[in-house]
């Protein structure tokens, strides 16, 4: 019995399983809720920051201690109401599927959208507190776009467009300052609903 | 050691035959191309193997277009899950 060929023959299959698979359990549910939530949170936020001016008006940003405060908190509960409504859908899917939640893909998955995503966290933090607001809405879809990039050789193919149109999305809100959350709006709603409609279409929940 | 032998699956010997199986394992489905880059072998080379494992009833696959391009879909049957995982199996009792 040759048993070098056996041993041969095992690593081959784990390697295979290993790069073959992706995290593919992501949920197109979990897109379209956190697409609802980001429009509900740029509204409030529009509303705090252009509070009492006419909207047809030129309109100015105006930050006091209190407002930032109230709107560091909107931005709190729509990153974690999103988060936890991704987390729900994509355990429900892998549970249905009889998939693994946590893998070495889910992990890598993780580690590659966090680098890009912590790093333009943290910037927009220092920013809001030297006063540089105008340009916060755009970064976010910049560095978001920048780690679903990265993170979307780990998981469904679409996640890497996505990902090149929050960019573009981001650096036109650079430009354009003022329409900075508008902007931020379509990136973080209108686009996450539109591509969880599509990947709950193409992969079900 | 005999029932061991038993066990070992001459549909899953060949190098090809056993990636496919391994990729198709831990995947819901793959094309013929990704399957292909993967394995890194030739379309014929790679048909040929596709075929003898769908005639064993293992593997099975779906047709469908994307624009124009005809794109099939390779999956696993629960019969080949169950015969790969005792293959391995097998595999794993040898090596003891």
């Amino acid at each position: 019995m040759d048993k070098k060929k056996y041993i041969e023959d095992l690593k081959d299959i784990k390697q295979m399983m290993n790069r073959s698979s992706r995290f593919i359990s992501l949920s197109g549910l979990s897109g379209i809720f956190a697409g609802v939530i980001a429009i509900i949170g740029a509204y409030l936020a529009f509303q705090t920051i252009y509070a009492n001016q006419n909207y047809l008006d030129y309109r100015q940003a105006s930050l006091s201690s209190e407002t930032l405060l109230y709107l560091l908190i909107i931005a709190l509960v729509t990153l974690l109401s999103s988060i936890a409504s991704g987390i729900f859908f994509t355990t429900k899917k892998a549970k249905k599927n009889n998939q693994k939640l946590w893998d070495s893909h889910t992990k890598n998955l993780l580690i590659n959208l966090f680098i890009p995503l912590a790093t333009g966290g943290i910037l927009c933090f220092i920013l809001l507190l030297k006063g540089f607001i105008g340009i916060i809405a755009p970064l976010t879809l910049i560095f978001y776009g920048l780690a679903l990039v990265n993170a979307s050789k780990f998981t469904l193919q679409e996640i890497r467009s996505l990902g090149l149109i929050e960019i573009i999305l981001g650096l036109l809100g650079i430009y354009f300052i003022g329409y900075g959350l508008i902007l931020w709006a379509i990136g973080f709603g209108i686009l996450h609903i539109v591509y969880g409609i599509i990947m709950h279409l193409r992969y079900g929940s | 050691m005999k029932e061991i032998l038993k066990n070992l699956n001459k549909a899953f010997e060949n190098k090809v035959r056993l990636g496919i199986m391994s990729a198709l394992l831990v995947n819901d489905y793959l094309d013929f191309n990704t399957l292909k880059d993967l394995l890194d072998v030739t379309d014929g080379n790679l048909a040929s193997h596709l075929k003898s494992l769908e005639k064993n009833g293992y593997i099975k696959f779906t047709k469908e277009f994307i624009g124009r391009k005809p794109n099939t879909k390779y999956s696993a049957c629960d019969e080949g899950k169950i015969a790969f995982s005792k293959h391995i199996k097998a595999i794993e009792q040898l090596l003891k």
